[in-house]
């Protein structure tokens, strides 16, 4: 059926949009990174979801003459961006951390409260 | 060609990626920047040598490892990647090289192999952008340099960057994803991400709804890395607390690269492809880029802190940019593409000026920096003769890309004349910014601000006044970066059907 | 030496007589003023070189780059720009010498910067005199507005800042939102923006049209001070006396009719506009001027801002006279622009002098004073009838041509202006000259002064004899400006 064989989609749309009410609406600093990684995790899920072939196996070349892969191609751009999303998420920790030295919260009002005093 | 020369594309990139880890490892003052701007450098001679090399004989392509494409990575430089390496190299190198002093006042020496690292693979990153021809490697790049940038913004001593760079992160990285989604979009209806290829393969399935959502995607998440209005909210804060010679840099250029990224994809992949597409564009982009433009000005005109003035200018130009782009006409293209190089001038000067203000001055609000002038004529005449190129008198750079521009406008007749009047209000709105400026500058309220005893060094004083003078001699003898801009056009423009 | 490099000589010559002010500043006053006075008439000798060749005919030219296609900086000498450029060449040196004793006599601070953006200024009106383009007017033009900037800011109190403001902002609204773009659009439309004898648009537009480019550029060149963007001018009388004197009524408000002049000969061509029935109101606003600002100088009591709507309304007489579109009236235009030149410098002279021996700005104050500074009011009362336009001063030859070229084209809206506001400047001015010779000084009688300091003196003697001498030697004015129209006649 057509609607249930496009779930995946449907966990893209929800994971992609939770993740971003996350980091709109939530004012803390670090559950909006959480947000984000939410967000950027749905993307990883929509690229490795479309790789998959009906009836494929792992992309390991095996010598089988009629094997069925699955396309390697986008699980080897997730890796790169899951790379970039880890390095993301750590600097935007690292800016957190900074930020909590800095200005001992991590509440966005509460930041722009100091700053305008 | 042989030996290095073949290379060049890929050395473009690789050059300041390698430098950078070496440079973390730099301890000894000052060796850190002197290897990065040794880096930049030779970045800069190899962007000039690939320019000559467009000049000549066109575009240059490079496969990767020899692989053929779309199978391998392919890169590719033409007019539009020359013309934007030239001003990110070149701006660079004029940072690096005139802002030692500026550097060391706001970078604590410890920390130093760190920022200059981040400063190269920023450096890296944006190279990457440029000579990349297919989808992915344009994301990496992009999130190399967004990723490094973030880390030069938050490396100054103003703790209000930090929570500025954090606004930045997380609007940067969305647009990012976005530009992601809309690519795994177009590769899972064509199979490729070459762009070239992609190109030939939409085609067929230009009218589905997966491409018009990938257009949409990527037009969202190129606008929120370029600053379009109004997905520009984070762009003055962050332009305002970075350190000075970070500024100088990245106003100059970052925006501008996800610009380019935006005009490759929608001339090459969607134009030709989407039907009615180059309608979509104007329509939905024009108003963006004229309120970009009076809203971007508007504010600056009341600003009282001289950096963050500067950057909602910054935003009002990349509204003059957008403009040009939304003609879709070869004199448009030509005008939004040559205010791409000659704004990176005039801004580059200008922020560069600032620099030296903030090492003399108590601070950097309007009533701070009165009689300025008088304690430092020479950096401050520099500071003029860039604020006329943005205001656009003749004789300067940005002259040249106004005249253009209103010249493409008038092409389309009476329908033209409300957007000649936004050009013409912003340059007046441009007269009031600056002048509000010059004239605290020269005629000071009260007596002498008590300030520090720091003399600028002579270097940049130099490079600034260089920088200037730049402007002047592209004014009067814009041939170089005319016919980049217009070989860029008519390369974008022959992608439509 | 050709043409072009005098042309190129005459541009670099107050150019890099300004980094020698500059420097000699820093040694002494005296070799400041040297340097100054040398500059002021080498540049003289430099622009009268090429009055015999331009006399004869002949048009020296030369281009210097092309900056987009189309668009290049070049400069070409004719009878107007030659005129123009001999007249600013020619009073910078007298007024050079009129600064030395007013800057000294009032101890201005700042001297150096004030002679050098002077230099500045002049390079500036010649590229504006000699330009050959539409493009490179504008150049000069801008860059005669910036240069401006510092001098009539000179003072840098609160109240002066804010009267530059109002001259840098009305100057460069009009220039940047109204003359570029019909710059721009003369260059779409006709492809070219050379000044050719004839006119460059007579084919490419007609109609409404031609109304609206004609009132882009009149209005855009707000140095022409046709209402309402007049404003600056008064504003700027907040400058030393020897910026009023050269700048504002010499080289930055002729610069103003001469492009205005320029413009419709040789852009739109004399013949096409008079043919346009949508370029009439040109005549009507030059009109209003006049008359509107004659009868706000009435009210004046301030000398200079008096002398400054008398200003306004004199340059209007060289648009309304270029706008009749009748060749006796363009030589008329062209005749007024030195008539005026030299009586209203003669003003602006004694008005400084003045100030600078008793400092009085008031005319009220001048009672009695012919009798303290006769030279000064001698000097004054001839540049006051020059004004009116009474013979035998240079003011009533140029009314003259412009009056018979009014009756050529039957134009009696212009008759009848001349005459009121002839009335009008008598109605201003008589009454002071009759204050400062005919009445007594108020008792008890103000600090006791004499004539201002002998430079000062010496100039207003000087550009005063010049415009009684304007009424009998005008003979090779008249026949340089013939030429001009002399395709009409």
């Amino acid at each position: 059926m057509e609607l249930l064989g496009l779930y995946h989609y449907w966990v893209f749309a929800i994971l992609l949009m939770t993740g971003f009410y996350a980091v709109v609406a939530k004012l803390n600093l670090f559950k909006k990174l959480i947000g984000l990684s939410l967000f950027q995790a749905a993307v990883f899920l929509l690229y490795i979801t479309m790789s998959k072939v009906d009836g494929g196996t792992a992309p390991i070349f095996s010598g089988a003459a009629d094997a069925v892969f699955s396309n390697p191609l986008p699980q080897v751009l997730i890796l790169t961006a899951i790379v970039v999303g880890i390095s993301t998420t750590a600097l935007g920790l690292g800016i957190v951390v900074r930020i909590k030295e800095e200005y001992g919260s991590i509440e966005e009002d509460e930041i722009q409260e100091i700053d305008r005093r | 060609m042989s030996g290095l020369g073949q290379h060049l594309p890929a050395l473009q990139v690789v050059v300041p990626m390698l430098v950078a880890p070496m440079v973390v490892l730099l301890r000894p003052r000052g060796l850190a920047w002197a290897a990065s701007t040794a880096a930049s450098v030779l970045a800069f001679v190899i962007a000039i040598e690939l320019t000559l090399q467009v000049l000549g004989a066109g575009p240059v392509g490079y496969l990767m490892g020899s692989w053929p494409a779309p199978y391998g990575i392919e890169l590719r430089v033409d007019a539009l990647s020359a013309l934007l390496l030239l001003v990110v190299t070149g701006a660079s190198t004029v940072a690096l090289v005139g802002g030692r002093q500026s550097l060391d006042a706001q970078i604590e020496a410890d920390r130093q192999p760190y920022f200059f690292a981040a400063w190269l693979l920023a450096l890296a990153g944006l190279s990457g952008i440029l000579v990349a021809a297919d989808a992915f490697n344009i994301f990496e790049f992009m999130e190399i340099s967004s990723l490094a940038s973030y880390v030069l913004i938050a490396g100054g001593p103003d703790r209000r960057a930090l929570p500025s760079v954090f606004k930045y992160l997380i609007m940067g990285t969305i647009g990012a994803t976005f530009y992601l989604i809309g690519v795994g979009l177009i590769y899972m209806m064509t199979g490729t991400l070459n762009l070239a290829d992609m190109e030939l393969r939409i085609h067929a399935v230009g009218d589905l709804t997966p491409i018009l959502a990938a257009a949409g995607f990527i037009t969202v998440g190129l606008a929120l890395k370029a600053a379009i209005f109004p997905l520009h909210v984070w762009l003055p804060n962050a332009y305002t607390y970075a350190p000075h010679m970070a500024t100088a840099f990245l106003a100059a250029c970052s925006t501008k690269v996800s610009l380019y990224v935006l005009l490759r994809f929608d001339f090459f992949v969607f134009q030709g492809n989407l039907e009615g597409h180059d309608l979509q564009f104007a329509i939905y982009l024009m108003p963006l880029a004229v309120l970009g433009i009076l809203v971007g000005s508007a504010v600056a005109m009341f600003e009282r802190n001289i950096k963050r003035l500067l950057a909602f200018s910054s935003v009002a130009q990349i509204g003059y940019m957008m403009l040009g782009a939304s003609l879709v006409s070869i004199a448009g293209l030509t005008a939004g593409i040559l205010h791409i190089f000659n704004h990176a001038l005039a801004k580059g000067t200008l922020f560069l000026a600032v620099a030296s203000f903030a090492m003399v001055a108590a601070g950097l609000r309007l009533n701070e920096l009165s009689g300025i002038a008088r304690r430092m004529p020479w950096t401050f005449g520099a500071f003029v003769v860039a604020g006329l190129s943005l205001i656009g008198i003749p004789g300067t750079a940005g002259f040249v890309s106004k005249w253009y521009l209103i010249m493409a406008v008038m092409e389309l007749g009476p329908a033209g004349v409300p957007l000649v009047a936004v050009i013409l209000i912003s340059s007046l709105m441009a007269v009031v910014y600056i002048w509000r400026i010059v004239e605290v500058a020269c005629f000071a309220k009260t007596e002498e601000q008590g300030s520090s005893a720091i003399a600028v060094s002579p270097l940049m004083i130099v490079v600034t006044w260089l920088a200037a003078l730049a402007n002047i001699y592209f004014g009067l003898a814009p041939a170089l970066p005319l016919t980049l801009s217009g070989d860029a056009a008519a390369e974008l423009l022959r992608h439509l059907p | 030496m050709n043409g072009g490099s005098t042309i190129i000589l005459a541009l670099l010559l107050p150019l890099g007589g300004a980094v020698a002010i500059a420097l000699a500043g820093r040694i002494s006053a005296n070799l400041r003023e040297t340097v100054t006075l040398a500059t002021a008439g080498g540049l003289a000798m430099t622009v009268w070189s090429l009055l015999p060749a331009v006399m004869a005919g002949e048009r020296p030219g030369v281009s210097i780059t092309e900056l987009l296609p189309g668009v290049e900086i070049a400069f070409s000498v004719e009878p107007l720009g030659m005129l123009f450029a001999a007249l600013a060449s020619g009073l910078w040196i007298i007024n050079s010498l009129y600064s030395i004793g007013y800057m000294r006599g009032n101890n201005e601070r700042n001297q150096t910067r004030f002679y050098v953006m002077f230099a500045v200024s002049l390079a500036a009106t010649m590229g504006v005199a000699f330009a050959g383009n539409l493009f490179t007017l504008f150049l000069f033009y801008e860059a005669l507005t910036l240069s401006t900037y510092p001098l009539v800011s000179h003072k840098g109190d609160a109240a002066t800042v804010r009267s530059a403001r109002v001259y840098l902002g009305i100057l460069l609204t009009t220039s940047i939102g109204l003359f570029l773009p019909a710059i721009i659009w003369t260059y779409s439309v006709a492809g070219t923006g050379d000044f050719v004898t004839g006119g460059i648009l007579a084919s490419k537009i007609n109609g409404p049209a031609v109304g609206l480019l004609l009132g882009l550029f009149v209005f855009g060149i707000g140095k022409a001070a046709v209402m309402p963007v007049h404003r600056w001018l008064p504003a700027a009388m907040v400058a030393p006396t020897p910026v009023s004197a050269l700048l504002h009524a010499v080289a930055v408000v002729k610069a103003g009719v001469f492009a205005v002049t320029k413009i419709i000969v040789y852009i739109f061509g004399v013949d096409f506009l008079f043919a346009e029935p949508s370029s009439g109101w040109l005549l009507y606003a030059a009109a209003f001027t006049i008359i509107a600002a004659s009868v706000v100088a009435l009210r004046q009591q301030n000398l200079k801002r008096l002398l400054a709507y008398s200003t306004i309304a004199q340059l209007s007489y060289v648009v309304m006279a270029a706008a009749v579109l009748k060749p006796l009236a363009e030589i008329g235009a062209a005749i007024h622009m030195v008539a005026h030149a030299f009586g209203k410098i003669t003003l602006f002279f004694a008005a400084g002098a003045i100030y600078v021996a008793s400092r009085k700005t008031e005319v009220h104050q001048l009672r009695g004073i012919g009798l303290r500074m006769p030279v000064t009011m001698t000097a004054f009362t001839i540049g006051a009838l020059s004004m009116i336009g009474v013979p035998p001063t240079g003011g009533f030859v140029s009314k003259w041509y412009i009056l018979a070229g009014a009756f050529q084209a039957d134009n009696y809206f212009a008759v009848a202006t001349i005459i009121v506001s002839t009335a009008l400047n008598a109605a201003y001015f008589l009454p002071i000259i009759y204050m400062a010779w005919f009445m007594r000084e108020p008792e008890p009688a103000a600090a006791a002064h004499g004539e201002a300091p002998w430079p000062a003196v010496l100039a207003l003697a000087i550009t005063a004899l010049l415009t009684i001498a304007f009424f009998f030697f005008n003979g090779a004015t008249i026949q340089l400006e013939r030429q001009v129209v002399e395709n009409l006649l």
